[in-house]
């Protein structure tokens, strides 16, 4: 499996995430200018600052020559991971329903936490974020929740940002495009202390198996 | 060229942290009486054809989902 990783400017994650995809296949890194996917198998939009994150987190790298190429390849039925700032380019771009506003309590917060993901499986992976509280319409969620779509939560009295429903990852109707907040490609590694955000991408790389 | 401002701001019902800090820090300034304070972003724009400032308030000054937006023409055009 070869997976692409997008680089913005202003990304800041996308070597960890080269890093872990490499765990798992072969790995490159997709400059934000390109437009040519044809080579990989899967795509990971990394954390960090996209654009400065001006106007809004993620609302300006959605207008990007590799998102539209990224948009086309989701349509596809192409497995897509958006991780932080990535999850709030896949919602801006509409690939995945939601927003992402600051956190409740106006903090930034960098802490290992507990995911539960839909098998209940408790995941340990580091979160850092300001801007991370979940939304959506109170109908959207039932929805969600109804679909299947809602993929990984905090662990109870973990939501470090006041997220509906401590929902912290949530995966397209389709199921090939997943985004989350907390970072998965920060634990895979014994030595930072976990190894299960692999497990988020051994999940992505069969949603697109699947697909 | 027309010149207008887009003010945006978080939908009615959304919680607004920003507002609610500045709200809470004005008793202590000494501002009683101030409630539903909400904070939102102001733009400021030259166009060509102010028919289409609607169309790039929804694709990208606004986030509909989350915020409401007023466009206010500048030059007097009504």
């Amino acid at each position: 499996m070869r997976w692409g990783v997008l680089q913005f400017p202003g990304s800041c994650d996308e070597r960890d995430a080269l890093k872990a995809c490499s765990l798992l296949g072969e790995a490159r890194l997709v400059w934000h200018e390109e437009r040519d996917l044809g080579d990989v198998d899967a795509v990971v939009v990394p954390g960090g600052f996209s654009y400065g994150d001006y106007l809004r987190a993620g609302a300006i790298a959605r207008f990007s020559a590799a998102m539209e190429a990224v948009a086309a390849f989701a349509q596809a039925g192409g497995p897509v991971l958006g991780i932080c700032n990535g999850f709030q380019v896949l919602c801006e771009a509409g690939l995945l329903p939601g927003a992402l506003l600051l956190n409740e309590d106006l903090r930034f917060h960098c802490r290992q936490l507990e995911l539960i993901d839909d098998d209940g499986e408790r995941l340990s992976i580091p979160a850092k974020h300001g801007e991370g509280r979940y939304y959506a319409p109170e109908d959207v969620l039932d929805e969600l929740e109804a679909n299947g779509q809602v993929a990984y939560r905090y662990a109870p009295g973990q939501n470090p940002n006041g997220s509906a429903r401590d929902i912290a990852g949530v995966r397209s109707r389709a199921g090939n495009v997943l985004g989350l907040m907390p970072h998965p490609e920060h634990a895979v590694d014994p030595l930072t202390g976990s190894t299960d955000g692999l497990k988020v991408f051994e999940a992505v790389a069969a949603a697109g198996a699947r697909a | 060229m027309t010149r207008a401002r887009v003010l945006i701001r978080p939908k009615e019902g959304i919680l607004d942290p920003q507002g609610k800090a500045v709200e809470r820090a004005l008793p202590a300034l000494g501002f009683e009486g101030i409630e539903h304070v909400r904070v939102g972003r102001m733009v400021e724009l030259e166009v060509e054809d102010p028919e289409r400032i609607g169309e790039l308030c929804e694709k990208l000054l606004a986030n509909p989902l989350i915020e409401d937006y007023e466009i206010e023409r500048l030059d007097g055009a009504a």
